[in-house]
């Protein structure tokens, strides 16, 4: 182990995580959204792509085996273990008007640090500490909540799919500004503020070997994982 | 599939028609209240799709937005095209093809190393065509727009149906040639579109082909 960070619910983080770290992200409470973008912090352009994830591996959701891709086809980060099973890719975050239209105002005046917070500002503040912005924000992963699509594709959020204790083992396969945010996903359904607090929980994992799972979870991973590892040669 | 609303506006009296060949990026300013369509002309085309406030770059049609503000993955004719400051950019107010794909994004050189194989890397594809256009459109240039500003596109034509199980796939194509889509501008906006040049998916049934742009006013 090498470090512990706790995140309240509805609060946002950000940090560096090098190469070959992993952390194993925990939902302390039950019912967490922990909203995540990654960035290359050599070049900040490079940055998590959602479409290029979801289509190099035949998936909309995330879960063991899957990695998250940068828009330049390399791997950014993979899950190598999830007693979860789905994290959404494909909602978003919230905004104040989001928040408040659901959950009603809550004002840094009138309840301090229980104030309601929302992803798209969370994400923001955070991006805003390395010069990013506006037009950094992009699709993000949900870890922890699940949505699904019936036939015509019209979306269902499913409540209580993320039990207390649930974890997801995220390995960093390139150094990554990750930036967070743990307010509630936009379609949750449950009417009263409460967003989940996660813990992060550092190890060294090393670097994927060939019998990597992600990197062996099918060719475009192995040929993602090629184009990872040429960027550090 | 949704019930297909064709339109009653006729080509003779648009503002603005034309063609943009297989493979080219196209870009122009829509005002607020005018009429936008994207026509298929020979079928199977993917039209690979941005959408910019023109008052600023800054706001952008936002993939997440337009999916979790009206809880569904398709676009078809009653979608709104919502920015990333939540507000509607455009309405869709005609559909002869049924769905439109919001998760498959662009085709780039990097993703089709992935995707296919490490030497597809000099195929042309999407980006290249969006990067290109960002370069050399007057009415990108003056915006300062880069790569930076390269989103989740919308892709018109293209079928990627996402199952219960969470299973994406990249079906064969629903359109046909002379179906189209139609869209009504919420606000002034910039639209940077490629026209596929995918030759590796049955996206453009391996035979990428021009489409038309057409605008009418309000």
């Amino acid at each position: 182990m090498l470090w512990e960070e706790n995140i309240p619910g509805g609060t946002h983080w950000s940090g560096l995580i090098r190469r070959g770290t992993a952390l194993r992200i925990t939902d302390m409470e039950g019912g967490a959204n922990l909203s995540a973008l990654f960035y290359n912090p050599e070049d900040k352009l490079e940055r998590y792509n959602m479409p290029d994830t979801l289509k190099a591996q035949h998936t909309a959701f995330l879960t063991t085996g899957n990695v998250c891709y940068s828009d330049m086809g390399r791997v950014m980060c993979s899950i190598i273990n999830d007693t979860v099973g789905w994290h959404d890719t494909i909602c978003g975050i919230t905004d104040a008007q989001m928040i408040e239209a659901k959950y009603g105002q809550a004002t840094f005046q009138t309840h301090r640090n229980a104030m309601h917070r929302n992803g798209k500002d969370g994400l923001l503040v955070e991006l805003a500490k390395y010069g990013l912005g506006k037009r950094d924000l992009v699709a993000n992963v949900n870890f922890f909540s699940k949505v699904i699509p019936d036939e015509a594709g019209n979306l269902s959020f499913v409540q209580g799919h993320s039990k207390a204790g649930s974890y997801v083992d995220v390995r960093f396969d390139m150094n990554v500004l990750l930036v967070l945010s743990a307010a509630p996903h936009p379609l949750e359904t449950k009417t009263i503020y409460q967003p989940a607090a996660v813990k992060l929980s550092a190890w060294h994992a090393g670097l994927a070997d060939a019998g990597d799972l992600c990197r062996n979870a099918c060719e475009q991973n192995g040929r993602g994982f090629v184009n990872t590892g040429r960027y550090y040669l | 599939m949704s019930q297909l609303i064709e339109s009653k506006l006729d080509p003779k009296k648009a503002v603005l028609s034309e063609v943009c060949n297989a493979g080219d990026p196209w870009m122009a300013e829509i005002r607020k209240g005018q009429i936008f369509r994207i026509l298929d002309l020979e079928g199977n085309q993917a039209v690979d799709t941005l959408f910019y406030s023109a008052a600023g770059p800054d706001e952008r049609y936002s993939a997440v937005d337009t999916i979790a503000r009206q809880g569904k993955l398709y676009l078809t004719t009653g979608s709104v095209l919502y920015s990333s400051e939540g507000k509607p950019m455009l309405t869709i107010v005609a559909d002869t093809c049924g769905r439109h794909d919001t998760l498959g994004g662009a085709c780039a050189a990097e993703s089709n190393t992935v995707r296919y194989s490490l030497d597809k890397r000099p195929m042309h594809s999407c980006r290249d065509s969006f990067m290109h256009a960002l370069n050399t459109c007057e009415c990108a240039t003056h915006r300062h727009m880069s790569k930076r500003d390269i989103s989740a596109n919308i892709n018109f034509f293209m079928n990627v149906p996402v199952t219960a199980n969470g299973g994406l796939s990249f079906a064969d194509g629903i359109s046909g040639a002379g179906k189209y889509v139609e869209m009504r501008a919420e606000m002034d906006v910039l639209v940077l579109i490629s026209n596929c040049p995918q030759l590796n998916n049955p996206c453009n049934a391996y035979n990428p082909t021009p489409v038309q742009l057409l605008v009418w006013n309000a």
